[in-house]
């Protein structure tokens, strides 16, 4: 019995990933294409040499039909998982144990998600037959209740509250205007931010992740096989994942200023990697910013900062791309907006960039060079609920 | 002798100020305010609050139960069996519809009064009529519910010396099934044979309880003619100052729900001993003897009606209209809920209807009061009346959850506050109304 984890034994050699915008123009099989395409392309391999496919998507297609007929791929293996927002890192993780396991000898990881299409604003849901008793309040609403939560567990008053979740906003929409893949390409200031109309508790829109189609994808092989397609190769430290039992919903003790689940896989990814202080040896992290408080949490769940500490870091500036430790320096769910089933592939593909030094000189994280680990953090659900993902990469 | 045990009335918390109908319909309105179910609440979802109001009060094994209303939730489905699950009542406790008209209230009354065991007799009705008529501004939603029996079932705190039931047809008022608004003949018709039935069966009724007019503490006359009723009052020998009040001026005509509110009103201020009639005219006139017993002295009411009455939040025209359905907005820009599964809710009929948990669990929490934890306001989240509250809640003894709010000024809502579950219809997709529970704000001594 025990989490042992696969460190070293998978390496991602091929990367693809698609805008996060609104592709009103393409439909799920472009996206998909273009994401493969570009990680076929990336990894020096074709369809055939790929032995066994995983499609990570919420809710654009069902089956592994959905990616196996716009890929025209005969007598494979493909198989669409989902699970909730961390779907396209579940499919990661798919990818990479069928490897580790022997039983292919590469395989592809697929995240996609075309939600644009739905007719709706924000994300939408597929409504599964039920006695009409669960709870119908949005995400945003959900996350909402740990803004206030946050800042009367540690003594932070509302208006600095505000303008610690403007902070961070600011500084995933000013990495984001550094992205050429990203939605929203435009700097926003903390005023602008600060003076946004509530939609959801103390939430404005621009606390929430943008609404965006995309699609990224990553091919994986034994490490051992690794140069034979780059020199650079992306080797897997840590993939845990956490599925909580749901009990933070009707837990009195439950205060909504931290997510277990996302402390417990985080834990467990450390403990795989052999990491002992993350903020010390991480390069950058990526982190599921679905909501500016969410990022705020998370900070704390994964170790970036001690408890009742991060939102004095992030004023200081130290997630900031020149900060002691970037995170998102993409511009996370909230300037790339949330393709759900490709988000956690993407989060990777910014892994993938910047470990190996191809970001951009404008959005270089400031640790290039002197560390060599990444991590990304996909979760799904609400706070009292969720799963999540954690994964710990290094060249 | 059979009679009352117990009462309970739901008045919905919204009030209408008639004041703001003219200016918008040109026409109708008046002064004082109505009630106004919100819109959230349908008959099915009061005559719960009213029978809930009467079993915290008076604690009973029920083993049937009735529930007349004018406007039914749903026909060819039985409403009462909601009512049946939202009370958790015995598997083998009766419950029977009453529907169509105010008389139909009676009906129940009277079979609830003579059947066997303690019976629920639930009369809830939504007054609704045209833009700037008579009926919009005269009417009032809400419910009551009578706990009968004999004194087998309870001490009995009104006896029911004498009932008397003239049935005549003619057509006064009349609506069509699915009109939103009843149609009137020309007044003074009905006015003139309501005047000789009420006359009539007020005669008969206190012959036969051998009591004298001037014996009468309290002339109840219900029914939806009001100036029949005024009539009928005014001729009946009973003096102006023990005739009870309709309660126009606050809560208005609540239909098939008056016979019974304006009972439960009356009986919250009389005295042991006192004789008080119940007269109704509805397509001919029933009249009801009561004599109050000494039990009386020792009841009280969960919620009495006068405080109830005096209470209530100010709901604008507008909205009054979109919850009727009679001024279409703009739907929130979110997919509509789908229907809720018949299967799935079937299963889980202890839960949804019931408030209460599985097999095993302590207790159900449709009883239990709580305070809020954490809450949002969601501008997001599809609602008929966004935005939508939704709080954490723990509750009194332990146990937490993340229910709506409702009945509440969002502006308003603080950490802390007392709240208690209310069962309310969520939202109706294919024509099927999703009941659950949600909370209200805990107000005046409506807390256990």
């Amino acid at each position: 019995m025990g989490s042992h984890g696969i460190k070293d034994r998978v390496a991602i050699v091929g990367m693809g990933c698609t805008r996060f915008t609104e592709h009103w123009d393409k439909g799920v099989d472009e996206l998909l294409l273009a994401a493969t395409g570009d990680a076929f392309a990336s990894a020096g391999v074709d369809k055939e040499q790929v032995d066994a496919y995983w499609l990570g998507t919420a809710q654009s297609g069902m089956s592994g039909l959905t990616l196996s007929r716009p890929l025209r791929l005969r007598d494979k293996p493909v198989t669409r998982v989902e699970n909730f927002c961390a779907t396209g890192s579940e499919a990661l993780r798919q990818a990479a144990y069928a490897v580790a396991s022997g039983a292919y000898d590469m395989a592809m990881a697929v995240g996609v998600e075309k939600v644009k299409d739905s007719g709706y604003q924000g994300l939408n849901a597929f409504p599964i037959p039920g006695d009409g008793t669960a709870r119908t309040l949005t995400a945003a609403a959900m996350f909402s209740m740990v803004a206030p939560a946050y800042a009367d567990r540690y003594g932070v008053s509302e208006q600095e509250m505000r303008t610690v979740l403007a902070r961070i906003a600011a500084k995933n929409h000013a990495n984001g205007a550094r992205n050429p893949r990203a939605q929203f390409r435009r700097e926003m200031s903390v005023e602008r931010l600060c003076a946004m109309p509530a939609v959801a508790g103390g939430l404005s829109v621009f606390d929430c992740a943008g609404v965006a189609d995309g699609s990224a994808a990553a091919i994986v092989v034994r490490a051992e096989d690794a140069h034979r397609y780059t020199d650079r190769p992306l080797y897997i430290k840590a993939l845990s994942f956490v599925a909580g039992d749901g009990g933070g919903l009707t837990d009195p003790a439950y205060d909504y200023t931290t997510f277990p689940e996302v402390a417990a896989s985080a834990a467990d990814a450390y403990a795989q990697a052999g990491v002992t202080s993350p903020r010390d040896e991480l390069a950058m992290a990526e982190v599921h910013d679905c909501f500016t408080p969410t990022e705020l949490v998370l900070l704390e769940d994964l170790g970036f900062a001690e408890r009742g500490q991060a939102w004095k870091e992030v004023l200081a500036g130290g997630y900031d791309l020149d900060g002691a430790l970037p995170v998102n320096p993409d511009g996370g769910l909230k300037a790339c907006g949330h393709p759900v089933g490709a988000s956690g592939l993407r989060m990777m593909f910014e892994a993938w960039l910047q470990l190996r030094g191809e970001a951009p000189d404008e959005r270089r994280i400031s640790t290039y060079g002197s560390r060599s680990l990444a991590l990304t953090h996909n979760l799904g659900g609400y706070p009292g609920e969720m799963v999540s993902f954690v994964s710990i990469v290094g060249v | 002798m059979h009679g009352i045990l117990g009462w309970g009335v739901h008045l919905p918390h919204h009030r209408l100020d008639r004041a703001q109908i003219a200016p918008v319909a040109g026409t109708g309105g008046g002064t004082g305010t109505r009630t106004v179910a919100s819109y959230d609440e349908d008959t099915t979802t009061m005559g719960v609050a009213a029978a809930r109001a009467a079993l915290r009060a008076r604690p009973a094994g029920v083993r049937s139960l009735w529930f007349a209303t004018a406007e039914p939730a749903y026909l060819d489905k039985t409403n009462a069996t909601a009512v049946h699950a939202a009370l958790r009542l015995d598997r083998d406790a009766a419950a029977y519809d009453a529907v169509g008209s105010v008389r139909s209230a009676l009906g129940a009354l009277r079979a609830a009064l003579t059947g066997p065991g303690t019976a629920l007799a639930v009369a809830a009705d939504l007054r609704a009529g045209l833009p700037g008529g008579p009926d919009e501004a005269e009417g009032g939603d809400g419910a009551a519910a009578l706990v009968v029996g004999s004194a087998a079932d309870g001490p009995v705190l009104a006896e029911v010396a004498a009932w008397v039931s003239l049935t005549e047809e003619f057509t006064d008022r009349w609506r069509v099934p699915g009109k939103p608004a009843s149609r009137r003949w020309e007044e003074r018709f009905g006015e003139v044979v309501y005047a000789r039935l009420g006359a009539e069966a007020l005669k008969l009724a206190l012959a036969e309880a051998g009591v004298a007019t001037e014996d009468v503490a309290r002339l109840i006359v219900a029914g939806t003619h009001a100036r029949a009723a005024r009539t009928v009052a005014a001729g009946s020998g009973v003096p102006a100052g023990r005739v009870a009040d309709r309660l126009h001026a606050t809560v208005g005509n609540t239909g098939a729900a008056q016979p019974a509110m304006l009972l439960a009103a009356a009986l919250e201020t009389a005295a042991p001993g006192d004789h008080l009639v119940l007269l109704t005219l509805s397509d001919g006139a029933d009249a009801i003897v009561l004599r109050a017993t000494a039990a009386l002295a020792e009841y009280r009411p969960a919620a009495p009606v006068a405080e109830q009455a005096a209470a209530g939040a100010p709901v604008s025209y507008g909205a009054y209209l979109a919850w009727r359905g009679l001024l279409r907005v703009e739907p929130p820009r979110r997919p509509e809920p789908a229907r809720p599964s018949s299967s799935a809710a079937s299963r889980n009929a202890d839960w949804k209807y019931g408030f209460a948990g599985p097999p095993g669990a302590p207790r159900p929490m449709a009883d239990v009061a709580g305070t809020i934890a954490a809450f949002t306001v969601d501008r997001l989240a599809y609602s008929p009346s966004p935005p939508m509250v939704f709080a954490v809640v723990d509750f009194d003894g332990g146990g937490r959850l993340p229910v709506e709010l409702t009945d509440v000024d969002a502006a308003e809502v603080a950490v802390g506050d007392r709240v208690e579950p209310t069962f309310r219809r969520l939202f109706t997709a294919d024509g099927i109304h999703n009941y659950f529970w949600k909370a209200r704000p805990v107000r005046g001594g409506t807390e256990r």
